[in-house]
């Protein structure tokens, strides 16, 4: 609809709106979080609920103890090995629509203990993140920026159409699998089908290569540049 | 009271236990005491019933591996010189191979006199047999420690209640604070490896020497 004749007939007293946008405003204006932190994040979490930050503003101020109830997964903090299959279980009991966001640099890669034989390097090898917020913690002003960043997206949602959201599509999945505890580390290491493993971004000429031609555009990072 | 007259107490109390002061050369000086593990139980009851040492704070493992110990001797040698044999100081290097073990460190404190940390010592033979006596009997405090201590180094307390893995699942078959313990492969791409972490990077992605940046040259 033409947003100025919207705007035109609001001022004659009529209120013109379309299914989609009352929609995805009934789903952003009521995100309820799930209420489960794993680790330091969760206090920032919480604090981002109480009178300083107040969540409570964006529609989020009932945490839900029970994943039947919850909309949105923050996961706040360090994914242990041993918790991540329960928390991927959490998920899945999440009734459609359900967003994740991933707070915290633990949540998202592992952060200071990725190199650990214990901690998950990030909780997106196992299900499908929505907003991503870097911190060690995030101070609740980021969390409340994720937050105000999946409202966006979710305003921006088309309900038709091939890129309308998951809850939506019949054949998308709403639950993925529980990784199994081995007797090295979690089976499978990561879901395919969420995640796949990076590729170098840059790839680097080998030393030899770029003395045989020298001259070229990049050298060797390591090695000493004879030009 | 302190160490050296615990020991000889000790000693005299508890017939036949082999006990060592381990010195700390560092300026705590924490000298810790290293028991047998056969007189281990009879040790801890004597230093909780008559020395007061109530109160057991901390359970440790740690993994000693094997080293070799090079020091330089002076010998005195019989060398033949222009002169004839002649007998000469002569330096020689000697070798000494210590074979690695396993070893609990208990620290003990007595709230009622208000003393310790008395640092208590078990050690295994070698870093095969990993069995030692459980001190949870004496101190409850040790249950989760050492079962924790069984879950990361892999040493089996006899007589411990129960004797389960305490941070990893049950299914794990590995013991992570071991010096051998090789972690899952499961290397993920970083743009600033180095060290170990680089090595792995090799290892999974044969594109040379590791992640690299434009150097910015070459106008």
């Amino acid at each position: 609809m033409d947003e100025q004749l919207k705007a035109e007939l609001s001022k004659q007293g009529i209120f013109a709106t379309t299914l989609q946008e009352i929609y995805n405003w009934g789903r952003r204006s009521s995100l309820w979080p799930l209420n489960f932190g794993l680790a330091c994040c969760a206090i920032e979490m919480i604090a981002t609920t109480m009178a300083r930050y107040d969540l409570a503003r964006f529609g989020a101020e009932v945490f839900r103890p029970s994943p039947r109830q919850a909309d949105l997964m923050i996961v706040a903090g360090t994914v242990t090995k041993k918790m991540a299959p329960q928390v991927v279980r959490l998920y899945n009991q999440m009734p459609e629509p359900k967003y994740v966001i991933s707070m915290g640099a633990c949540a998202i890669s592992g952060g200071p203990f990725k190199q650990g034989y214990n901690v998950l390097k990030g909780i997106d090898r196992y299900i499908p993140v929505d907003v991503y917020i870097p911190g060690c913690p995030p101070r609740p002003e980021a969390l409340i920026d994720a937050f105000m960043m999946l409202q966006k997206k979710i305003d921006a949602q088309a309900l038709t159409g091939e890129s309308r959201p998951r809850h939506l599509h019949a054949d998308a999945p709403s639950e993925f699998p529980v990784p199994a505890f081995g007797a090295h580390d979690l089976e499978p290491t990561h879901n395919p089908a969420v995640w796949q493993a990076p590729e170098p971004a840059l790839v680097q000429i080998e030393p030899a290569a770029a003395a045989a031609a020298p001259g070229t555009a990049s050298g060797s990072a390591h090695g000493p540049r004879n030009d | 009271m302190d160490l050296a007259t615990i020991k000889s107490e000790l000693e005299a109390s508890v017939p036949g236990c082999r006990l060592q002061i381990v010195d700390n050369p560092s300026p705590s000086a924490q000298h810790s005491l290293l028991v047998d593990p056969e007189h281990a139980l009879l040790v801890a009851t004597y230093l909780r019933d008559f020395l007061h040492f109530d109160y057991c704070s901390n359970v440790t493992g740690v993994d000693w591996l094997p080293k070799e110990l090079s020091e330089k001797v002076k010998v005195k040698k019989t060398v033949d010189g222009p002169n004839g044999p002649q007998e000469k100081e002569v330096d020689e290097v000697r070798k000494t191979f210590v074979p690695g073990y396993l070893e609990v460190v208990y620290h003990l404190f007595s709230t009622a006199d208000r003393t310790g940390p008395l640092p208590l010592r078990l050690r295994t033979p070698d870093r095969e047999s990993t069995h030692l006596p459980s001190l949870t009997p004496i101190w409850r405090s040790c249950e989760f420690q050492e079962r924790e201590v069984y879950d990361l180094f892999g040493i089996h307390f006899d007589s411990h209640p129960d004797l389960r893995r305490l941070l990893m699942w049950d299914s794990f078959t590995d013991h992570p604070m071991r010096r051998d313990y090789v972690d899952p492969d499961d290397y993920e791409y970083e743009p600033t490896a180095h060290d170990d972490v680089l090595a792995r990077h090799r290892a999974h992605y044969s594109t040379g020497g590791g992640p690299s940046f434009p150097t910015g040259g070459g106008q």
